[in-house]
């Protein structure tokens, strides 16, 4: 109603306006600032270029964040279509099953893919009665990639089958009617229709994997990804300076991947985790 | 959508789903078999036992108090915020609205290892305030608001509150009567999701927690890396069982929520009249 | 209802905030019982005036809305006791059908016993006893439509409001409530203000139609003088459908495609000047063609069951509309001759080619 100015309206606004800024935008810039203010002062926002270290743990998170965007995309195409375009019993338990996950807390991850691959994991036991190798993968980067894969699969297979369920069926029959194949249909049709879901739910899975702390923290602290860096640097090399520059380009690389996914999907994407 | 013919192809994509499938729920078993397994060396053959279970509540009872008491504080915080925000956001609309929508939800856009560490690097030398469980209250408050009012500014974008408010105040309704018995009535599915979502996040929250928390103020999740780092793999399991059992049910209820708002969209509700006499 | 209530509306003029002018300053009197439409295209201003009468927006400084002399300008809409009814209904979906209708009684604190009363009466004015305990989601869009006026009209408002009530039903159904609001409007004698893009439902609740253009009035009058005599060649354009020709009115009469057509309605002339000529179709009648004032081929036929409409080709620029009875076929392809009612011709200044 614009009956009710704005100026009315303003000071239900304020409160959280007030614990914004105080808690999070200032504390931002603060951050900024100290990043800036250490010995090597601005240059230290090169550092991530000049530091091998720095520059490798970069480099290795962003292609594990790719990687992992990559498989999960797929794996939960093929899943979320193939659950919201048939209908079989038990498909609701199945559905329920795959969304579990999507609130477990990094941590919890990385112990369940200890229980898979560590060293009294599940696929070791497995694999040593078959072959008599006992595989273990959860400590390196392998266990990172099927955490990060753990907890990616059940948001963007809930984003897939949101936009699926959306997809009008009359688009799907007028391409049939025009003589389309099932594979042109799925090409022409329903990847272009759920394109915007895609690059959004992409964008919330690279930038949960590039931020995500939790899991890498709990297989190992000798996995050089750029949080474990952050925290390494801060806690144990007491480097404060270099730990703020490097939080600063990860929240920006993040922010940046969910910025551009916005303005091409033009949906709402968060990251969370 | 069809239940006929089902060639080679359904069979094929419901074998993959299975596996994926498989892939999620076969971890969450063997962690809650391994809490009740007296030693999972050797397997369930050593028998089932509770004794972990009580290990993890002599040592980490103090963490579950403080996640649950943290997250309710939380959810109480993140409701006199957000939802006022949300309504105004809503009932301003237009590019200013958009702006500060998108400034609000920026924690979760940023890892919470930065915000953590920008906290730290703020209020740090508040000895008192870092030190006490209010320090991570703030930064679970910044991660969980934006869910919080995304949840119902959802809501309200969808039924057009705006025509209803204009309907309620047509028959006399004032600004806060139109609050009270229509907006707010009508915005409670979203209410209720955002709810969820803040205390499932809240109690499971560790990117933030684990640089804020003190020896003082262990967390759940925090005692479970604890854990993780020192305790035999029995007790850990333990422990993540127990997690599991305070989180399944918000899951849960979550999921039910959101099936039955896609289901019937906004039923009968037990009747007003008699609520003010 | 006590006495009913005249509404003055004085200098409302509505720009938003983004500098569109919504609404040029506007006077309109409306009497104490009379049922006003305000018609037009979209975008013409009838919503944002009928959004001022009920305080849903605040005209630019220096309008004015009157309730007979009390000067409800400053009074926010919940001070105004105005109904109004919804295109969407707006009906809260947390409350049953009779929560809804009891709602602004509620507001009014009116007891128990008193709502109870009220809304039974409601009720059964608009025939739907049957439904005041369902959910709204449970009603179709008539049931809605019906609840919206009840509840809208509970409160015994001084005036009421309807945003294209109407517009959100099925043809029939639409039809059908029209006749239901008309007869409620009479017997409740309440004034009203009604809003609608549709002629035909303009023309039959109306007591007056006030036709709308650009934020402007373009003529306002009974539907049968707004009809009759447009003013200007919007208001022939948007009521009905008229035929347009482009003449030369000189004193001896309107020369049109070579014919000359005689004044009627004892018109006089004192000078040359260019005109066009306006005629509806059921203002011409086919003639033999040494009567006819018109030769031209019918390039389509409809036929509509109780008449058949044609086009002719060859008159004017455009295809000429012709309404004629529906008994014989008239093919595509035949030449007719017509001529057209001298009372049904309508002259409006030229307008440059």
């Amino acid at each position: 109603m614009s009956h009710t100015p704005f100026l009315r309206l303003m000071p239900m606004l304020i409160p959280a306006g007030i614990t914004f800024i105080a808690f999070f935008l200032l504390p931002m810039v603060k951050l900024a600032v100290v990043g800036a203010t250490g010995d090597a002062g601005l240059a230290a926002y090169a550092s991530i270029l000049t530091t091998p270290r720095h520059w490798e743990s970069l480099i290795a998170t962003l292609i594990l964040s790719i990687s992992v965007t990559a498989v999960a995309l797929m794996i939960s195409t093929l899943a979320g279509l193939f659950l919201v375009r048939n209908l079989f019993p038990g498909r609701e338990v199945l559905v329920a099953m795959l969304t579990f996950p999507l609130a477990f807390p990094g941590v919890v991850i990385g112990f369940l893919v200890i229980l898979l691959g560590g060293r009294q994991g599940l696929v070791g036991e497995i694999s040593q009665a078959l072959t008599g190798d006992k595989v273990v993968f959860a400590y390196s980067m392998t266990g990172l990639f099927i955490g990060y894969l753990y907890f990616s699969i059940p948001r963007v297979i809930l984003t897939i089958m949101a936009a699926a369920e959306k997809l009008d069926p009359a688009l799907e029959e007028a391409a049939r009617s025009l003589g389309a194949s099932t594979w042109r249909v799925l090409v022409d049709v329903i990847l272009p229709a759920l394109k915007p879901g895609l690059i959004a739910s992409g964008a919330i899975c690279f930038a949960t994997s590039m931020g995500a702390f939790g899991t890498a923290f709990t297989l190992a602290t000798q996995i050089d990804v750029l949080p474990m860096t952050i925290y390494t640097e801060f806690t144990l090399n007491a480097n404060i300076a270099g730990a703020a520059t490097l939080s600063i380009v990860l929240g920006l690389v993040t922010w940046l991947a969910l910025f551009v996914a916005r303005s091409l999907s033009g949906a709402t994407v968060a990251a969370s985790g | 959508m069809s239940m006929q013919r089902r060639g080679w192809q359904f069979w094929a994509q419901l074998c993959f789903t299975l596996s994926v499938c498989a892939f999620l729920i076969v971890p969450v078993v063997l962690s809650a078999l391994a809490g009740v397994t007296a030693n999972f060396f050797i397997g369930l053959e050593s028998g089932l036992t509770l004794r972990w279970i009580g290990e993890v509540w002599d040592l980490y009872a103090e963490t579950m108090f403080l996640s649950l008491w943290i997250a309710l504080a939380c959810l109480g915080v993140t409701l006199l915020l957000g939802v006022p925000a949300a309504y105004v956001l809503a009932k301003q609309g237009g590019r200013f609205a958009r702006l500060i929508e998108e400034t609000l939800v920026l924690p979760i856009a940023v890892p919470g290892l930065a915000i953590a560490l920008a906290l730290i690097l703020s209020y740090g030398e508040f000895r008192d305030f870092r030190a006490s469980w209010g320090f991570i209250l703030v930064g679970h408050v910044l991660y969980t608001l934006p869910f919080m009012v995304r949840a119902v500014l959802a809501v309200l974008a969808s039924m057009d509150f705006n025509t209803l408010e204009e309907g309620a105040a047509t028959l006399g309704a004032g600004f806060v009567y139109r609050l009270r018995t229509v907006v707010l009535p009508n915005a409670r599915p979203g209410i209720l999701a955002g709810s969820l979502m803040v205390v499932t996040l809240s109690i499971g929250e560790f990117n933030l927690t684990w640089m804020l928390h003190t020896p003082v103020t262990k967390t759940l999740p925090v005692g479970l890396a604890d854990s993780y780092a020192s305790m035999r793999l029995e007790v850990a399991s333990a422990y993540t069982l127990v997690f599991f059992v305070m989180i399944v049910p918000l899951l849960l209820a979550m999921q039910w929520l959101s099936r039955s708002e896609k289901r019937l969209p906004r039923n009968h509700r037990p009747t007003l009249d008699t609520e003010h006499e | 209802m006590s006495e009913s209530t005249a509404v003055h509306i004085r200098q409302c003029a509505k720009t938003f905030a983004d500098g569109t002018r919504a609404l040029a300053p506007v006077d309109l009197e409306i009497a104490g019982g009379e049922t006003v439409v305000l018609l037009g295209p979209s975008g013409c201003g009838k919503t944002t005036l009928l959004r001022i009468i009920a305080g849903l927006e605040t005209a630019d400084a220096g309008g004015q809305v009157l309730f007979n002399a009390q000067d409800v300008t400053a009074l926010p809409v919940e001070k105004r006791n105005v109904g109004m009814v919804f295109q969407s209904y707006a009906l809260f979906p947390n409350m049953s059908v009779r929560e809804n209708i009891a709602y602004g009684l509620r507001v009014r604190k009116h007891t128990r016993s008193q709502r109870a009363q009220r809304v039974a009466e409601m009720l059964s004015m608009m025939h739907i006893n049957e439904l005041a305990d369902r959910a709204v989601s449970q009603l179709s869009g008539g049931q809605r439509q019906r609840v919206a006026l009840a509840r809208a009209i509970a409160v015994r408002p001084r005036v009421l409001l309807l945003d294209e009530p109407l517009t959100a039903l099925d043809a029939l159904l639409r039809e059908r409530l029209r006749i239901e609001i008309d007869s409620l409007l009479r017997s409740l004698g309440i004034t009203a203000i009604y809003v609608t893009h549709d002629q035909a439902e303009a023309m039959a609740l109306a007591d007056r139609i006030v036709v709308m253009s650009q934020g402007r009035i373009a003529q306002q009058g009974t539907p049968r003088d707004v009809y009759q005599n447009p003013q200007n060649p919007f208001v022939a354009d948007f009521i009905g459908t008229v035929n347009r020709l482009r003449g030369t009115l000189t004193e001896h009469g309107v020369h049109a495609q070579g014919t000359l057509l005689p004044l009627g309605k004892g018109l006089t002339v004192s000078a040359t000047k260019e005109v066009d000529l306006l005629f509806r179709p059921e203002d011409m009648r086919i003639v033999p063609a040494e009567e006819a004032q018109f030769i031209g081929t019918v390039s389509s036929a409809f036929y509509l069951g109780d008449r058949t409409r044609l086009l002719l080709a060859g008159i004017g620029d455009a295809p000429v509309m012709v309404e004629v009875s529906a008994r014989e076929p008239i093919a595509r392809g035949t030449e007719v001759g017509v001529s057209i009612d001298p009372q049904g011709l309508m002259m409006m200044p030229g307008t440059p080619s």
